[in-house]
């Protein structure tokens, strides 16, 4: 009990309202799902941050790794015509 | 302490009103007691994440004796404070049963023990949900705003209590054992719980007060339920003679309060 390396890691996204997506907010430890669960209420939620959560074992997440930095994400940095800074947007629109 | 429950004063302050102050006062006390007990797993949990839950738990107790200890003061003559209540009061005059007040250790241990932490929060929170859900309907306004709101509360720690005793009872040979001796330690303290004789029967008979008998039978159910599923033996152990309710307390609660109390007593008035 006294090793925490005992229980795995877990990712916890919290949804903070309807209608958003629901965003990564930390990491915690827990022998399993349920408990993941619970331990991210107490850490995450106390201040009525969410409105859903959830968690996902870290082992699960196949992350992007920083020695692939350059491949994958300089290549987008002179492609400005992706950005769509193009368009003229009209008078009196204003959300688009 | 919130306006809306300590202006919660009886228009008419009738011969009922004692009664009302002794009973919130009671149980108060237990939520008093409770909270400063396990404040003492903050920064000593198994694991940092069970430290938070600890904390947020007794905190939920500590919100619970503010509204029920400011209520009770209210309804007393002269009024009281919370704080005179909390900390200006010796032990004969807590009106705690003895299963909170105790350490969590075994018996002839010393170091907190967390099996019998979580037999404790599973005894203790099935029994103050289905306190506070009858009291919810209280023909007292105050009372059935504070337990309307606690009820909530004393519902996760229950389903947290749970998860525990589940958990450690089906889990190892080694976490079953302890987790059975926490249950053996704490079971015979159960009983107090369920005395109606603090409860004046004219609160009962004008649906103020919820008489603490008719809650045993529910509560054995859920915990039997809990004790199966978690493949543990229910405990076949005398309640002990209990008296919290009339001021007789274990020799563990004068530590608790010398703890609790000392630093308002040494600084009378200071607030922070």
């Amino acid at each position: 009990m006294t090793d925490r390396r005992d229980w795995p890691l877990w990712e916890v996204f919290v949804r903070a309202r309807r209608g958003l997506s629901h965003v990564h907010a930390g990491s915690l430890h827990a022998p399993d799902a349920e408990m993941a669960l619970r331990n991210a209420r107490d850490l995450y939620t106390r201040r009525q941050e969410g409105v859903s959560l959830w968690v996902v074992p870290a082992s699960a997440i196949t992350a992007s790794s920083p020695d692939e930095k350059d491949s994958f994400f300089d290549p987008a940095g002179d492609k400005i015509y992706r950005h769509p800074t193009f368009y003229d947007i009209p008078e009196g629109v204003e959300h688009l | 302490m919130t306006p809306e429950l300590s202006g919660g004063r009886p228009a008419t302050a009738g011969p009922g009103t004692d009664k009302s102050a002794s009973y919130a006062l009671c149980l108060g006390d237990d939520a008093l007691v409770m909270a400063q007990r396990l404040g003492e797993w903050i920064a000593a949990a198994p694991q940092l994440e069970e430290d938070v839950a600890l904390a947020n738990i007794a905190l939920d107790q500590l919100g619970q004796a503010r509204s029920l200890l400011g209520y009770a003061g209210s309804l007393m003559q002269p009024a009281r404070s919370e704080d005179e209540l909390a900390y200006f009061r010796d032990e004969r005059d807590f009106r705690n049963v003895q299963m909170v007040e105790r350490t969590w250790a075994l018996p002839g241990g010393t170091g907190s023990d967390f099996g019998v932490t979580m037999a404790r929060m599973l005894i203790w929170s099935t029994y103050q949900v289905e306190l506070y859900s009858r009291l919810a309907s209280s023909a007292d306004e105050t009372l059935a705003a504070i337990a309307a709101k606690a009820v909530k509360e004393v519902d996760y720690h229950r389903d947290h209590a749970t998860m525990w005793v589940l958990r450690l009872g089906d889990g190892t040979e080694e976490s079953r054992t302890r987790m059975q001796a926490g249950l053996e330690a704490e079971w015979g303290y159960a009983e107090e719980l369920f005395d109606p004789s603090y409860v004046d029967q004219e609160l009962v008979a004008d649906g103020v007060a919820v008489d603490p008998s008719v809650i045993r039978d529910p509560w054995n159910s859920r915990i039997d339920q809990v004790l199966a599923e978690a493949t543990l033996a229910r405990p076949e152990v005398s309640p002990v003679r209990g008296g919290g309710r009339e001021g007789i307390h274990t020799e563990q609660m004068g530590y608790l309060l010398a703890e609790m109390q000392h630093l308002a007593r040494s600084h009378p008035g200071a607030s922070w």
